[in-house]
């Protein structure tokens, strides 16, 4: 059964308060074009789960977000986001502060449909001051080390952005490096890929080889055509991040950069 | 031999006898420089990387994709990497005390902060599982401070797994005073003493006996100028000092400093 969807309809399935973990990292490969949609759209309350880059800035600055779950917000080649910087200092967003490593436990956590994982990143640091809720577990073996129970980070919805996908939702990356954006597909209850070129199934490996197929249709809600649908963040071998468009966005006020997206 | 390249050789130093590990230098030019630096010299062992997931088989200039590659590390292997510890990073920091602990996430109360920096990014799992040490491009006493404002990076006090060296643009410091204290172990040429005392906001131990920081060698000049970065974007970083101002005290922006620093990124 097909599956493709507009920007608009992955939207559409989306409520105020929702959990969304969004792919990517940093300013690559980000989910733009849904980030975009959900930015039009009169949704609020959201908790955003996300190694954060200016999906999390922009949402920030549209007034979207109640909860940023993140290990940093960043630009990459302009180290502070601007917006997310404003909402922090402002006190217009919640934040949970996970080291990265966390992170990506409670996504696996979820992932594998367990309460959480044990880790020893965090231990020592002010994360678990900031954190009220985290709580440690013992070893059950003779070790008797104490480590950090990372929640599993489950997600009302994941929103990615892959190289390639067909109409069923199997979707592939062709860059180097395919960040966390499995991870997010596998740890929510609804997951909607948008892809730079819609293929036939029977192209797929044209492209890339097999290892390159990283999120399976039996994950998928939704899928949308969306070139350039990463921009201006990174999308390698595609496109490398637009660092004018970049630049712009962190120079302009954001009303008026809204009002020139929109022109 | 300017400042910027004694940095370089100061922070290559730190790498020095950790065999096969990934050098994951964090944080500008001078930290992958030195990582590279002491691959093509006396730690010939060490895997280093291209800056995102590819492991080089050659030695780049900074900048520059390498001819050969010989493995690939994604973030989600970066991160198992950490874990598994085979791995000898160099973070930056917006702020560092006195037992090695640091902040890259925000200035002032966490809960409504003055200056939102990064985020904890990958320091805390970082610094508990790994060797760690620190390149700090401008010494003063707005980022060596009594009390850091979020422990991102835990220091010695905290449960880190091995804080190694702290390298500035004045010195080169390590946890080995009295109770895992920040100690003076060499000054930069054309740096005294006093003037990284009075570069650092805590009580710093220095033995009776400070011994000038190693100056590179004539190899090492010629590969940072010829192979590693002729384009000298490490002279950025590190500008010469003027006559009779050692850098202290400049500190512009220091608390939002140390840019990407500190992740696993």
């Amino acid at each position: 059964m097909g599956k493709v969807m507009t920007v608009e309809e992955v939207v559409g399935r989306l409520e105020s308060g929702m959990t969304v973990g969004i792919g990517g990292w940093g300013s690559r490969r980000k989910p733009m074009a849904l980030v975009r949609g959900l930015l039009r759209s009169p949704l609020r309350d959201l908790t955003i789960v996300s190694y954060g880059g200016p999906d999390v800035g922009m949402l920030c600055a549209a007034g979207k977000v109640r909860r940023v779950v993140a290990p940093f917000v960043t630009l990459d080649s302009i180290p502070l986001e601007p917006h997310f910087r404003r909402a922090r200092q402002e006190g217009s967003v919640e934040f949970t502060e996970y080291d990265e490593g966390m992170f990506m436990f409670g996504l696996l956590a979820a992932a594998h449909r367990l309460p959480f994982l044990p880790t020893r990143a965090g231990l020592g640091s002010d994360v678990m001051r900031v954190n009220p809720h985290l709580r440690t577990v013992r070893s059950p073996y003779g070790d008797g080390e104490e480590l950090v129970a990372v929640p599993a980070l489950t997600l009302d919805a994941a929103l990615v952005h892959l190289h390639r996908a067909d109409r069923r939702g199997n979707a592939q990356y062709l860059g180097p490096d395919p960040y966390l954006d499995d991870l997010y597909v596998k740890a929510a209850a609804g997951a909607y890929v948008s892809c730079e070129r819609l293929v036939d199934t029977a192209d797929l490996l044209k492209e890339g080889p097999v290892q390159s197929l990283l999120v399976s249709r039996s994950m998928v809600t939704g899928v949308v055509e969306a070139p350039g649908g990463a921009g201006f963040t990174a999308c390698e071998p595609d496109y490398g991040r637009d660092e004018e468009a970049q630049r712009r966005y962190v120079e302009t006020p954001w009303e008026e950069y809204v009002r020139s997206e929109q022109g | 031999m300017n400042r910027a390249d004694v940095c370089v050789v100061a922070c290559a130093e730190v790498f020095r006898g950790d065999g096969e590990i990934l050098a994951a230098g964090i944080g500008g030019a001078v930290t992958v420089l030195g990582a590279r630096l002491a691959r093509l010299t006396f730690e010939p062992d060490l895997l280093t990387s291209d800056g995102t997931c590819l492991l080089t088989g050659d030695v780049p200039a900074l900048g520059e994709a390498p001819e050969v590659v010989e493995g690939w590390l994604p973030f989600r292997d970066h991160l198992w990497l950490v874990l598994n510890g085979r791995r000898h990073v160099m973070l930056g920091a917006s702020q560092i005390d006195r037992h090695g602990n640091t902040n890259i996430s925000c200035i002032g109360d966490w809960s409504r902060p003055r200056a939102q920096l990064l985020g904890v990014r990958g320091a805390p799992g970082n610094t508990r599982c790994d060797p760690t040490s620190y390149w700090i491009p401008r010494h003063s006493p707005r980022v060596f401070v009594p009390e850091v404002d979020v422990v991102s990076g835990v220091g010695t006090d905290r449960g880190a797994y091995g804080l190694r060296r702290v390298v500035t643009d004045l010195a080169v410091l390590d946890l080995g005073g009295p109770g895992g204290t920040m100690r003076l172990v060499s000054a930069h040429p054309g740096v005294s003493v006093a003037e990284v005392v009075a570069a650092t906001g805590f009580e710093l131990d220095v033995p009776a006996d400070v011994p000038e920081t190693r100056a590179p060698t004539a190899e090492e000049l010629r590969l940072l100028d010829e192979v590693l970065d002729p384009r000298g974007l490490r002279h950025r970083e590190v500008p010469e000092p003027r006559a009779g101002r050692a850098g202290a005290g400049g500190g512009a922006g220091a608390g939002e400093g140390a840019g990407a620093a500190g992740g696993a990124a």
